[in-house]
């Protein structure tokens, strides 16, 4: 299938749509739609949308506004606008207004850009998408027009491989039945393909004159969001003709294998289902998050606490000492109580301390994590070279968390596996082919493959088909009949559609990769299916082309397991061949193949083994009387009205019986590079990963040895597939029972539903021995009932590794939600279709795997690469380095504002607690955005504690993050602590040597402005010496920054401090001369270092201490690496071993029943293709009326349509 | 934020060491082979510049009166009633007696000191014109409103200076008689009232607004002086290098303190047969007792004192290092110790 090079336009971004520039129908809420064709006066009346989509939030005259609006919606922006107002008031003011404006005014500029940035990106998107041409047809003739002027009512005109412009009503194509194919993988991720059809009155409107004439009014509902539901009438020469969803092709579907059609615009732009379906996604948040707001809240509550206490102080000074004091300093005018004194000061000092929670934590906390996202788009190790598809971080808020995940939720195909099969061994008539040898005969090591076989003798084989046993070659050039059966019917049973572009160049359309691969297999092998029609396939057979009579499809279904066709063969002989899932099939053998059934299923063992997909195959030969007989029961029973599937289905059972065997086939559903690895580390870092697929048991199953999250050392494996309530509480208990038998010890005298209800989750923690848990999507529905979720989720928990199968995408999410909600675990769901979106939006972290066709998971997805083994970098490099980063911010962060803001409060008490800051404004200004920023951003984006190797050498150095240690609240109270610590310690240092000193020149040291500089230089010092402790990796960014801190603090103060500013602002700069006088002086240096000293050391005997008494696992890593270098580390090497299990694996099919039906009429052959073939119209729509029946059964029964297989 | 730098069929990431996070580094570990040494190092350190601190302090020579004149505990007593009301209070002095038994090394520097006195109060301390007080005649007829209520008289006249810090300038003066003989004569000592102010501050902060017709007196016309002051501004001395806005009293006074408690510089003993110290003998300190404040509580101190390398006495200094100095030490080997048993416990383990 070719897809055209054409980007896939970001239709659905994520949190695109925010503001239409949409103009509503003048009265208001629409309620229906009218669009009539050709009549673009008609329509205009109605103020339909047009087709331009506006994705962008601003423009160069709404931005200002609306984006300050936006920012002045956080609660922290609003905080500081209050507070900057607070300082406009003169009787409370305690520090310029400056102090709060330049960080404001700086973080809302860094916001404003980013924004501007983003919308600025989103106006290039919207114009490309808008500026796309297309072909209208406008007074009878075909325009090319862009898409944003395409309007409802008008008809367009697609051709193969476009986008579709809007949502239209299909007139016509060039397809027969006005039928069209589409792709819909940009709506909703499905990659197979869907036919539409135009109602039979419009598809005879093929060229153009016809088109401009046609007049026709659809009235139809108005816009919504319903992929799949469409209702409406199109009113047509007095007629009325019903319009459902088959009739329309959704915006962002691409036309396929349908050279042109026409269409009619019902919805356009924003009204598209599409648009209309692009919500805003929800805001994740971080626990960190969660965790920095309590911690905000608290420190609020702190800081109002401390404003009283100083407030009541304040009343208490100004009535015992500041009423007498009035001599030298009267009171304000307004104040005329020590009360309302004390009043004012409470709000002064919530203006001077709000420091302890600056607002540039927010924007550095963005700036850290935009650089750790940076970093993962970045990294070349996780850049897939085969599909050119970095890593993306697609949400810039989350990185922290990625280090802290417990839980991973994986879908399957495509995630786990590539979703390609490929045919890989096969048991002929007793004889095994596919096994590898080398020169001496032994079985090669994979790796060392001699060369393919060469399959040049076939003109028509394909070329990427590759096998490496001769041998079965050799037995099909040697003639051997029953090589010649198997591939035989390997490429006459199967619904795979053949299209030839030109000759010898043939493409197969498979509803399931396991029969293209089956049918490839067969092609190259010289059994060539060429092409169908409803009544014949004609295969090349070693050359030779024979058109087989085709009789029947006994097509496929879940409770089947099997498929069967019967052919007659040119020399009239009747013949049925079946192939189908071993357990199935093998009972249905006739008696005298037993021995060839006993090698058969050794060899079935030995591929199921390997964790192959196998099938068995069978054929019949039936004579001309019992397939008359037969025929004529067949056609009874499908027309019976009642319980016709069932009567279908006994009939069929009656006729595929007694087979032969001919052997079977094993094909590899091939993983992902490395997935076994990646699982086995992440399961080292005790991570638990659940996988969740649409797919069977058995397929599930069995990848799930395949990447060896089952192993045979299990202790047992519990599936659940219980059909009832009470059968799944049976079997779930039944499993609890059998891990606490093995736990149990002796003399327990509770009982066990007594622990059940008391402590259910501690006593299955205790679990000794592996256990794994396989689900089944309807076993699941009743688990995840709210009565039983609770003893499903502990059950499940308790288990090394849970396996969902035949889930739907709603219980993806909702076994996510049912973790997230009661184990309090961090969550990733990792997958790649659109069944994977509800999962991946539900879960902390989302990700999607990028590279493929749909683009539906990407886009929902908070992060997405290529490779589902990346993973493992994301999380335990990326993610672990990203949590460790932040903690040590945020806990760095919290100390230094701490440090710095109490000092006021000691202060207080020698002031009379009049709200006099200790430092000089500036300082104040510019200690959080210039002096101490630098250096803790590049702690919080560099650092490292150990190499990324070790982290993937010693997967439990990603436990602190999964247990939260590095930032909690325990260790706040730590930060807090130290930072108020050293407050103490930088305030009353001074204090004790200023008290009654004087400097060298005898004048007084103990200046305000002296002692401003002393207590601000100190705190500088300590506060880098604190950062340099911590920096772990000193790259040279950081001693850049450290050093350069330090610099510009100097640089700034004695510029502050400096002659010329004085000159010329007197009253802003009256710290004049004070640096030289005050650092010139032996005794401020002398207090300096005593303050450092007594501040850092402490610190230092702690972690030198903790180092050596309790070290943590990175400690030790690095200890070993620095220390012990000679010392190799230890490598864990992840043998690759072939299970040995005897666990029968799936059968090969996965497609949905009903495609047999679609050959058999004949709807989807072209004309040309058809012209012996004897369909009838009445036939034709029949296929299309049980197709829809079936849709709509599916859709109306309550469990039907949840329970919905979807592609893994 | 949402945001998206890739597109697919991207180019593959740029292999430096900055965007692969190999940046070279310096990854140190608090080894015991550099915080044991560290301990020891700073310990022994802080204990020699503790010992010299001490020494140094104890060095110098403090000799301090309180003449608040608390009831009637000195001969100010009597100033102190009489001053118990508002300012200005009448002229009064009194006089504090003292001898010295041997030579006051110098030089010999005299303060007076205040307690309870809150120059750091918030409204106090912003409650001044720096525009006015660096001679820009603008400011002096429009003095700032943080000066309020000191930023008009009650005629309407700017004040200048205005402000409650220059309101309530110190205002006490001292002479220091020096009687060399029992019996003898006092003689007076000079006291060096110019370079008790900082350069900065009297060249650079403080400057008297331009000279009109070459009086200072001119250039202040139009303006009260604070209403606490018995004289204009230009009147604070008969020195025109030391009057007006920098006046070196003045000037002292403006730079506010840090505490409540604080001394400031009065004036230098350092001339003529001073410039040694103060010899032995007694001496009468001269004092004017202007200034109120016993209505606050405060009390007011006149100090002798030498300096040293470091400045005035300050034992402070010295004994914190000296405690830092061994708590030092003493963490050093509780870290040794902890250090040593460790090692023996991992070689245990590897053996």
């Amino acid at each position: 299938m070719t897809v055209p090079k054409e980007m896939p336009e970001k239709w659905a971004r994520a949190g695109a749509p925010h503001s239409w520039s949409r103009k509503k129908p003048s009265w208001g809420t629409e309620e229906e739609r009218r669009a009539r064709a050709n009549d673009r006066e008609y329509n205009e009346k109605f103020q339909y949308a047009s087709n331009c989509i506006k994705t962008s939030k601003y423009n160069i005259l709404t931005f200002l506004p609306v984006n300050l609006f936006e920012q002045f919606q956080e609660v922290a922006n609003t905080y500081f606008l209050f507070l900057l107002i607070l300082q406009l008031i003169p009787q409370i003011s305690s520090l310029s207004w400056f102090t709060t404006i330049v960080p404001l005014v700086l973080v809302l500029t860094i916001t404003a850009v980013k924004d501007a940035t983003d919308d600025y990106f989103r106006h290039k998107s919207d114009n490309q998408v808008n500026n796309r041409q297309s072909q209208v047809l406008i007074n009878g003739v075909l325009q090319q027009e862009q898409w944003m002027n395409v309007c409802v009512g008008d008809i367009i005109k697609l051709e193969n491989n476009q986008f579709v412009a809007a949502d239209l009503l299909l007139l016509s194509s060039s397809e027969p039945h006005g039928l069209c194919y589409i792709e819909t993988a940009e709506l909703d991720g499905e990659t197979n393909m869907k036919v539409r059809q135009a109602i039979p009155v419009t598809s005879e409107l093929g060229d153009i004159s016809k088109l401009a004439k046609f007049d026709g009014e659809v009235i139809c509902e108005p816009p919504n969001n319903k992929l799949d539901k469409f209702s409406g009438t199109l009113y047509w020469k007095e007629n009325k003709f019903p319009l459902s969803n088959q009739n329309m092709l959704l915006r962002g579907c691409v036309l396929r294998n349908t050279e042109w059609c026409f269409g009619l615009v019902i919805f356009a732009g924003p009204d598209t289902k599409l648009m209309q379906n692009s919500g805003r996604t929800k805001f994740k948040r971080t626990s960190i998050d969660r965790l920095m707001n309590t911690l905000v809240l608290w420190i609020f509550g702190f800081l109002v606490c401390m404003g009283v206490i100083l407030a009541i102080g304040n009343a208490i000074w100004e009535h015992e000492v500041g009423t007498r004091f009035q001599v030298y300093l009267p009171w304000d005018e307004a104040v005329d109580s020590a009360f309302f004194s004390g009043f004012l000061s409470f709000w002064s000092y919530i203006i001077i301390l709000n420091t302890v929670v600056p607002i540039s934590l927010y924007v550095s906390v963005e700036v850290i994590r935009l650089g750790h996202s940076y970093f993962i788009n970045w990294d070349k190790k996780m850049f897939c070279m085969k599909k050119r598809t970095p890593a993306e971080a697609r949400t810039t808020t989350l990185n922290e968390e990625l280090g802290q995940v417990e839980y991973i939720f994986s879908d399957k195909t495509g995630t786990l596996t590539q979703n390609i099969m490929v045919f890989n061994k096969c048991s002929i008539h007793g004889r095994s082919y596919g096994d590898v040898f080398d020169v001496l005969g032994h079985k090669a090591e994979l790796g060392e493959r001699p060369e393919p076989v060469d399959f040049s003798f076939n003109p028509l084989a394909d070329k990427k088909f590759l096998f490496w046993d001769p041998s079965l070659l050799e037995a099909v050039k040697m003639g051997d009949h029953h090589t010649h059966e198997f591939f035989r019917l390997l490429s006459l049973c199967h619904t795979v559609m053949s299209e030839e572009k030109n000759e010898g160049e043939l493409y197969y359309k498979a509803q399931s990769p396991d029969e293209g691969a089956l049918v490839t297999a067969a092609r190259n092998f010289g059994f060539v299916f060429r092409s169908r029609t409803p009544k014949t396939i004609t295969v090349h057979e070693l050359g030779t082309a024979i058109t087989y009579q085709l009789l029947a499809i006994l097509d496929f279904n879940n409770i089947r397991k099997r498929m069967s066709v019967i052919v007659r063969n040119p020399e009239g002989k009747i013949r049925l061949y079946c192939k189908g899932a071993d357990t199935i099939l093998l009972e249905r053998l006739h008696h005298s193949t037993q021995e060839l059934l006993n090698t058969t299923t050794d060899h079935l063992n030995e591929y199921a083994g390997e964790g192959l997909r196998t099938l068995v195959l069978a054929y019949k030969d039936l004579d001309e009387e019992y397939y008359e007989e037969w025929a004529e029961r067949r056609l009874q029973a499908s027309l019976a009205q009642d319980s016709r599937e069932d009567r279908l289905a006994s009939v069929y059972e009656e006729v595929e019986s007694d087979m032969m065997l001919l052997g079977a086939t094993a094909i590899e559903d091939k993983l992902q590079q490395g997935v076994p690895e990646t699982i086995a580390l992440l399961t080292l870092a005790n991570i638990k990963i659940w996988v969740l697929t649409g797919d069977k048991q058995e397929t599930a199953v069995n990848i799930g040895y395949s990447c060896k999250m089952l192993t045979d050392d299990m202790t047992e494996v519990f599936i659940v597939t219980g059909h009832t309530v009470l059968e799944v509480r049976e079997e779930l208990r039944k499993a609890r029972e059998k891990m606490m038998d093995s736990s149990r010890t002796v003399g327990n005298g509770f009982t066990y539903q007594e622990k059940l209800s008391s402590k259910l989750a501690s006593v299955l923690d205790a679990v000794a021995g592996e256990y794994a848990l396989v689900i089944n999507g309807h076993s699941l529905a009743h688990a995840l009932e709210a009565d039983m979720e609770l003893e499903f989720l502990e059950t499940a928990c308790a288990c090394k590794a849970v396996i969902c199968c035949r889930v739907t995408p709603l219980q993806k999410a909702q076994v996510v939600e049912l973790v997230k909600k009661y184990k309090k675990a961090v969550t990733l769901a990792i997958g790649d279709g659109a069944n994977d979106v509800s999962m991946i939006k539900t879960a902390h972290i989302g990700v999607g795997i990028s590279g493929q066709e749909g683009i539906q998971a990407v886009l929902a997805s908070d992060y997405s690469f290529s490779q589902f083994k990346f993973l493992q970098r994301l999380l335990l490099v990326h993610g672990r380095w990203s949590y460790l980063r932040m903690c040590k911010f945020l806990c760095y962060f919290f100390y230094k504002n701490f440090a710095f803001t109490m000092v006021h409060f000691w202060f207080g008490f020698f002031c009379g607690f009049s709200a006099q800051t200790v430092y000089d404004q500036y300082f104040i200004t510019l200690y959080n955005i210039v002096y101490t920023s630098l250096p803790v951003l590049a702690m919080g984006v560099f650092d490292q504690d150990v190499p990324e190797q070790r982290s993937m050498e010693y997967p439990k150095l990603y436990e602190p993050g999964q247990l939260n240690l590095l930032f909690n609240k325990r260790e706040f109270f730590i930060c807090i602590a130290q930072g108020i610590y050293t407050s103490v310690l930088m305030f009353f240092i001074p204090y004790g040597v200023f008290a009654e000193a004087t400097r060298d020149d005898g004048t007084q040291l103990a200046d305000y402005q002296s002692f401003a500089v002393t207590v601000a230089t100190s705190l500088v010092i300590v506060v880098s010496v604190q950062i340099g402790l911590d920096t772990g990796y000193w790259t040279a960014i950081n001693h850049f920054f450290i050093w350069g801190s330090l610099a510009v603090y100097f640089a700034i103060l004695f510029a502050m401090h400096s002659n010329g500013l004085f000159d010329m602002f007197p009253n802003q700069f009256r710290f004049v001369g004070n640096a030289q006088n005050t650092l010139a002086q032996p005794t401020v240096w002398l207090t300096i270092v005593l303050t450092t000293v007594v501040c850092i050391m402490p610190v230092v005997a702690f972690r030198f201490l903790r180092l050596h008494l309790k070290p943590d696992l990175s400690d030790t890593v690095r200890y070993t690496q620095l220390v012990r270098k000679k010392q190799k580390a230890q490598h864990r090497c992840m043998r690759r071993v072939g299970r040995t299990g005897s666990r029968r694996s799936g059968y090969a099919f996965s497609h949905q029943e009903g495609f047999g039906e679609l050959i058999m009429s004949g709807k989807n052959m072209r004309v040309s293709s058809l012209a012996l073939s004897s369909f009838t119209t009445r036939s034709s729509s029949s296929w299309i009326e049980s197709l829809r029946r079936k849709k709509s059964d599916s859709a109306s029964s309550p469990s039907g349509g949840a329970d919905k297989p979807l592609k893994g | 934020m949402t945001w998206s730098a890739t597109a697919r069929g991207a180019h593959q990431p740029d292999n430096t060491a900055f965007t692969q996070q190999r940046l070279p580094a310096w990854q140190p570990l608090l080894s015991a082979s550099i915080a044991l040494p560290l301990f020891f190092c700073a310990g022994l350190a802080f204990i020699g510049l503790g010992l010299g601190l001490y020494y140094s302090s104890n060095g110098i020579k403090e000799l301090e009166y309180d003449y608040t004149g608390d009831l009637g505990t000195s001969n100010c007593s009597v100033c102190a009633a009489a001053g118990q009301g508002r300012a200005p209070p009448p002229r009064c002095s009194c006089a504090w007696y003292f001898s010295l038994p041997e030579l006051f090394q110098g030089p010999v520097y005299l303060y007076y000191e205040l307690t309870n006195f809150y120059q750091n109060y918030r409204r106090y301390g912003v409650s001044r014109d720096d525009e006015q007080l660096s001679g820009l005649p603008s400011a002096l007829r429009h003095p700032a409103n943080e000066c309020a209520p000191y930023q008009l008289s009650a005629a309407g006249l700017p004040i200048a200076p205005c402000g409650a810090i220059a309101n309530s300038l110190f205002n006490d003066s001292f002479s220091l008689w020096h009687q060399r003989r029992a019996g003898g004569p006092y003689v007076e000592v000079p006291l060096d009232r110019t370079g008790i102010a900082w350069w900065t501050d009297y060249h650079v902060k403080f400057r008297n607004p331009p000279l009109v017709n070459g009086s200072l007196a001119l250039a202040f016309q139009g303006t009260a002086p604070p209403p606490n002051w018995h004289r204009p501004v230009y009147e604070l001395s008969t020195d025109p290098n030391n009057t007006g806005f920098i006046n070196q009293d003045f000037v002292v006074w403006m730079r506010t303190a840090a505490l409540p408690t604080f001394r400031k510089l009065y004036a230098r003993i350092r001339q003529g047969n001073y410039s040694a110290g103060l010899p032995r003998g007694a001496y009468r300190v001269n004092i004017t007792y202007n200034y109120p404040v016993r209505a606050f509580g405060g009390h007011k101190r006149i100090i002798f004192s030498s300096i040293s390398w470091m400045g005035g006495k300050n034992p402070f200094l010295g004994i914190a290092y000296l405690v830092v100095g061994s708590l030092c030490i003493l963490m050093g080997f509780v870290m040794l110790v902890v250090y040593i048993r460790y090692q023996d416990q991992n070689d245990e383990d590897e053996e």
